[in-house]
């Protein structure tokens, strides 16, 4: 990292500092003593740590140089209208413009608490910060988030299929917000949580949401999250999803938008029986990078996870799959298994994987593998051989190619918002 | 009418086809047969469009179209059929999405209406009651976990939901049965007809017993050096290729 790159980073976090200075006392929650203290620790961290750079193991292969340069230092205002919204899909969904809800635009449900962290924030003492950990992009979320969704599902409640929808506005400024999601499914309690991110194309904006996720004992959350932020923006995303005994966390997510995203999950196995699927198919084409990292936490025995990951790039763009798997000691009959795959469309296109286990138990079975390839010329041949036109034969395999990471998805909701988000990116993107 | 004049050409810089001349006229059948590596298999990619063969001189014309200038499915969609040696597996492609797209792609390149998912599966069943597969191979991803013989049966099903009017044939016969052997011939005889022609590359004289060709060519080095009536077949069996073609 040059001398340029590295004072922008330190002023761009330096900005993010000045404004939580300003904001402090009109943050959510700036009344509530536990919370001050809680953003005064985080900024502390923050001052110390700086936005991540690539000397730091876990971001080697992540440059958030273009966000340093960016320059975040506007404040946030109100958008002035409201942004165009996609069609409703569930019965319920809960919008987000900038960061913040909008109450005026969702519709939520009744028969639990589920609605704006702002409004929320009374009760989540002992949540807040209990299952993130302190990370620099967490601590600058914790620093200034401004709202988020508060979702508290009761035990043995089927909490059915609610859409959050993080919309950026236009601002004629780059902005950033970083949304705080505190998400709760108590035993037993069943949910499919549908998250789409957009933004407009041509605006420089950070979304930087933190989500805390608890699964209680036989829970079941699917997390769906589509990532469509327009072509100049950055997502920088962290869940923390821990799941006690018989519980299951299933996050797919898909990263089709942003110039930069990095989408870093960590999930914590805690009680016998719990299990994780994560899955993820990432479509970067010209001038995009796409990272996703991935941090599976077996701490209890007889869980399983499973992960596969396919990253296609196309253009001059960048892919990165980081996945480290930890089976601690008192993890005996862990069946862990991670997959990730890059099909390269570009000689320009470069992938980073780098798969890591680490394993402290005895008896474990404990699996990954990769693969990096081309398109393959004698299937591309046997399809134009049977009169089905080049380009069209092209995004057969690609389609084909993403199979085993999307067929996990079976809600028809999440369905139809992932054939939504990937319809036509061959053609866009790397006819 | 196919016709192909001098045809040469080389992989890697390594000439396998060293001016091949062969002319198939509509409505008949040929057969090709010759030795291991004597070009067969690259003679039928040449004429389908692979790519990575260099044709370094002389030309082949389908009813009077350029075939070398054309893309492979630009071929296809003129009714050229390949029918390969070694089908392809295409992992995560559903047969059925497969069949019916290629099926109309053919058809929108022949200014034919395409049809949709209801009227394909009515076409598609029967095609493959008459090859006598069984309905789940619609169900599979294209070859993969297919044996031999139902790789080679699904070609013969693309052939006869593809309809073309030149079907080239590379080796459909090896790793068949007698019976499925009887099956592949089936679907053959059933296209025959006066707009229909057929190169059949084999190996065994055994499968032009069923499939009795018109004219029966011997490739040996990358050239014909022998050609004749069905006759010419049963010769070959009896006498080996190097006696024959001496
Ligand atoms: N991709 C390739 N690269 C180099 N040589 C090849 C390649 N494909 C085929 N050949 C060679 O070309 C010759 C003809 O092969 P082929 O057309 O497959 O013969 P046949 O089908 O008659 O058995 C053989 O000597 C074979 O080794
Ligand atoms: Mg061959």
């Amino acid at each position: 990292m040059n001398a340029q790159t590295s004072s922008a980073a330190s002023s761009t976090a330096g900005a993010f500092l000045a404004r939580f200075e300003g904001l402090r006392e009109h943050l959510p929650g700036g009344r509530l003593p536990w919370l001050a203290k809680l953003r005064a620790e985080a900024a502390a961290f923050f001052a110390a740590a700086g936005l991540p750079n690539r000397r730091i193991e876990a971001w080697r292969y992540t440059d958030l140089a273009p966000i340093a340069q960016a320059g975040f230092s506007e404040a946030l205002t109100l958008a002035a209208e409201a942004p165009a919204l996609p069609p409703m899909r569930a019965p319920y969904r809960a919008v987000f413009v900038d960061g913040r809800f909008a109450e005026n635009l969702s519709v939520m449900p009744e028969a639990y608490p589920c609605g704006s962290l702002a409004a929320g924030l009374d009760g989540t003492e002992s949540r807040l910060g209990a299952l993130a950990e302190d990370l620099p992009l967490v601590a600058l979320n914790t620093m200034l988030f401004e709202d988020g969704l508060l979702l508290d599902l009761p035990a043995g409640a089927e909490g059915g299929v609610i859409e959050m929808l993080s919309v950026a506005s236009h601002a004629s400024r780059p902005i950033a917000f970083h949304p705080r999601h505190l998400i709760r499914l108590g035993d037993g309690a069943s949910l499919t949580l549908i998250e789409t991110s957009l933004g407009p194309a041509e605006a420089t904006y950070l979304h930087n949401p933190v989500f805390e996720i608890a699964v209680g004992a036989g829970a079941t959350l699917s997390h769906v999250r589509i990532q469509r932020e327009g072509r100049a923006g950055f997502q920088l995303s962290t869940v923390h999803a821990a799941v006690q005994a018989g519980g299951t966390y299933d996050n797919f997510t898909l990263n089709a938008g942003a110039r930069l995203v990095r989408n870093e999950i960590h999930a914590s196995l805690l009680g016998p029986k719990a299990a994780c699927h994560m899955n993820g198919a990432q479509l970067a084409g010209d001038g995009q990078h796409a990272d996703t990292t991935t941090f599976l936490d077996h701490a209890a025995p007889d869980c399983a996870s499973r992960q596969t990951y396919k990253t296609v790039l196309a253009g001059k763009s960048r892919g990165v799959f980081q996945g480290k798997i930890l089976v601690r000691q008192a993890a005996q009959r862990t069946d862990g298994y991670q997959m990730n795959q890059a099909l390269l469309l570009s000689e320009e296109a470069e992938i980073d994987a780098k798969p890591q286990l680490e394993i402290y138990a005895d008896d474990v079975k404990c699996s990954h593998g990769a693969t990096v390839g081309a398109l393959d010329e004698a299937q591309l041949f046997y399809l134009r051989a049977r009169g089905i036109p080049a380009e069209q034969a092209r995004a057969m395999l690609v389609q084909a190619f993403l199979v085993e990471a999307v067929e996990g998805v079976t809600d028809p909701i999440a369905q139809a918002a992932l054939a939504e988000a990937t319809e036509g990116w061959w053609e866009r993107e790397a006819a | 009418m196919l016709k192909i004049e001098g045809l040469t050409a080389e992989i890697d810089g390594k000439q396998i086809l060293k001016g091949i001349d062969l002319e198939v006229p509509t409505g008949e059948i040929h057969a090709i047969m010759g030795p291991n590596g004597s070009g067969k298999s690259t003679l039928s990619y040449v004429l389908s469009g692979r790519e990575g063969y260099e044709i370094t001189g002389g030309s082949a014309t389908y009813n009077g179209l350029d075939l070398l200038a054309m893309e492979p499915e630009e071929r296809a969609g003129s009714g050229v059929f390949l029918a390969f040696q070694y089908p392809v597996e295409l992992p995560g492609v559903g047969n059925a999405n497969f069949l019916r797209t290629a099926v109309n792609a053919v058809r929108k390149h022949r200014g034919e209406p395409e049809v949709d998912a209801m009227q394909f599966l009515k076409l598609a069943r029967a095609k493959i009651k008459a090859l006598q597969m069984s309905d789940d191979m619609l169900k599979r991803n294209v070859n993969v976990g297919f044996s031999g013989g139902e790789k080679k049966r699904n070609e013969v099903l693309q052939m006869a939901l593809l309809e073309p009017t030149l079907a080239i044939l590379d080796e459909t016969d090896s790793g068949l049965d007698i019976d499925a052997l009887k099956i592949v011939a089936d679907g053959v005889n059933a296209m025959r007809g006066p707009n229909f022609s057929s190169l059949v590359i084999t190996h065994y004289q055994r499968l032009l017993d069923y499939i009795v060709p018109d004219r029966v060519h011997v490739l040996m080095g990358g050239r014909i050096v022998k050609s004749g009536g069905p006759e010419l077949a049963l010769e070959l069996e009896a006498e080996g290729y190097a006696k024959v073609a001496a």
